[in-house]
């Protein structure tokens, strides 16, 4: 099974999803992130979605147990790059990231993470 | 309303089901010239309820058809499982769902996403799943 | 019964081409169907032709005037061809249509004095070309139409698309104003495209000034609402802008609840908020 990569970018670890997650995959991620988080000591996680077509109930659940699981490890998580039609499909769908801040793309990311950090944008209450 | 073609069967029985189920629903929206939004929204639908039956159906099968009715044409997805079968169904087209993992099955977005979805249940027995997105 | 209809008729035509084909364009221009503006007469007399030729095979082959008679194919196919040509060209319905109509008297005209004519009896043959140039006259027509109707439709979205535009206000600002009355369609279209720039552009703020828009209805107010959600979901801020007081009115009468979203009453008030929220400066452009 193939595993998804995860780099160093100065302080920050970043992964860039660019497969179909399923199950496993997700698994394997989370456990492969918190291992890096520990071994590299870094402060914050850029989880770029670009690629992704869709953010379905399950890979929402995903980067929200991703942002949970790296703040225990006092590492906070971006989420950038979401697509337009991605977005507009997690509002219809009601789906929300509440507690995962987000960004347009890694360079944003990145100054977000560098600013003190309270909690951000990314929770969408669509009413 | 007519069937156009007949329904292509996918069956779900593991995860790699449910991405391929996504997979077809993405062709044959593409094929069918939804816009980029709408396709979003199959696939992420197709998605939902394609899980939905492999974890709460235990597994079963998604046939895809192609449907035309006044001139308009139409792309339904019908998923069907015999499974447990769901207790309340009006409570599960109401229920949203959130990011804690609660219990929320999505039939309620799902239907938002797709405008037309039906669900028929029978406890102990099964369920089947039908939403259909209009052009 | 055998016997094939129009045996005969189609052989005049396929004979007396020439002559018929310059008496229908006389005619044509006695009706006033010619648009010599539209159509050279080179391509007149062409078309012409090649309809005569494929009418005469119809006609040897048909066993009626039931236009679904599988003889009749290869002219229906032309004569859409044709109807759409001309619906492209700039011709008006009726002008199209003459292009067949015109046929009539000239092909009655020739038929008089045939010997098809003496053996059977005038009035059936009349009759029997009357019905069938009418039912073509009229496919004629549908084709035109439906042809229009999706020249118009494209149009429709060509101009949904241009009159939707996204300035960039500064580095990292992005302004949308819209203007008039705004139906669902519409402003859907203009806010996906306004999510589209911001992930172009790399903007974290979008302002949507309202000033030019006269009333706000619930389907308009929730896409505004939905799109301010899925910009933000995407990391991006939405700022509504030019708010007056009727339509502060009008929402919260629509029980519309506007709480989550920034709102200012002015364009400048707006401008400064986001320049707040951006800090200032110029922005790292978004890595290709």
């Amino acid at each position: 099974m193939e595993r998804i990569p995860i780099l160093k970018v100065g302080p920050y670890l970043l992964v860039t999803i660019q497969v179909d997650m399923h199950d496993r995959l997700a698994m394997a991620l989370q456990d492969d992130l918190m291992s890096a988080i520990q071994r590299t000591g870094a402060h914050g996680v850029l989880l770029d979605i670009s690629a992704l077509e869709i953010v379905d109930s399950f890979i929402g659940r995903m980067l929200g147990n991703i942002a949970s699981m790296s703040r225990v490890l006092d590492a906070e998580t971006v989420v950038v790059g979401m697509r337009p039609a991605v977005a507009i499909t997690m509002v219809e769908l009601g789906l929300s990231l509440a507690g995962v801040r987000t960004a347009l793309n890694v360079d944003q990311g990145m100054e977000l993470l560098a600013r003190p950090g309270k909690e951000g944008r990314g929770g969408a209450d669509c009413g | 309303m007519g069937d156009v073609s007949p329904p292509e069967e996918i069956p779900i029985r593991d995860e790699a089901d449910v991405v391929r189920a996504r997979i077809r629903a993405r062709e044959w929206a593409a094929r069918l010239g939804f816009s980029l939004v709408d396709q979003t929204k199959i696939l992420t639908a197709a998605s939902e309820l394609a899980r939905n039956t492999l974890i709460h159906g235990r597994g079963g099968r998604c046939f895809v058809s192609v449907l035309e009715r006044n001139g308009r044409v139409g792309l339904s997805m019908a998923f069907e499982d015999r499974g447990p079968g769901i207790q309340d169904v009006g409570k599960a087209l109401e229920d949203g769902f959130s990011t804690a993992g609660g219990l929320g099955l999505g039939l309620g977005g799902a239907r938002r996403l797709l405008g037309d979805l039906t669900v028929e249940s029978r406890m102990g027995e099964g369920t089947r799943v039908v939403g259909i997105k209009w052009r | 019964m055998a016997e094939k209809r129009w045996a005969g008729l189609g052989e005049i035509l396929l004979d007396k081409e020439k002559s018929i084909l310059k008496t229908w364009v006389q005619e044509q221009d006695r009706i006033g169907t010619l648009r010599p503006d539209l159509m050279s007469e080179a391509d007149l007399a062409q078309e012409g032709a090649e309809f005569l030729r494929l009418l005469g095979r119809g006609m040897a082959a048909a066993q009626s005037e039931d236009l679904g008679d599988p003889a009749w194919e290869p002219l229906r196919v032309f004569l859409e061809k044709v109807s759409r040509d001309r619906g492209r060209r700039g011709f008006g319905p009726s002008e199209t249509a003459g292009f067949v109509f015109a046929l009539r008297r000239v092909l009655l005209e020739e038929l008089k004095g045939s010997k098809e004519a003496e053996a059977r009896s005038m009035e059936v043959v009349s009759a029997g070309i009357m019905s069938l140039l009418d039912r073509l006259g009229l496919l004629t027509f549908e084709h035109y139409l439906k042809g229009r109707e999706e020249i118009i439709a494209r149009q429709q979205q060509e101009l949904l698309e241009l009159s939707t535009p996204v300035v960039k206000l500064w580095d990292g600002i992005l302004g949308l104003p819209l203007i008039g009355t705004l139906d669902s369609a519409r402003t859907q279209v203009v806010m996906e495209s306004l999510l589209m720039k911001i992930v172009e552009t790399g903007s974290e703020v979008a302002i949507i000034d309202i000033t030019g828009v006269p009333t706000v209805d619930t389907l308009v107010a929730q896409h505004l609402i939905k799109t301010v959600a899925a910009a933000r979901l995407m990391g991006a801020e939405c700022i509504i802008s030019g708010i007056r007081p009727q339509i502060a009115q009008t929402i919260v009468h629509l029980g519309i609840n506007l709480s989550d979203v920034p709102t200012k009453s002015t364009l400048a008030d707006a401008f400064r908020l986001a320049l707040a929220r951006i800090g200032g400066g110029p922005r790292p452009q978004k890595e290709g």
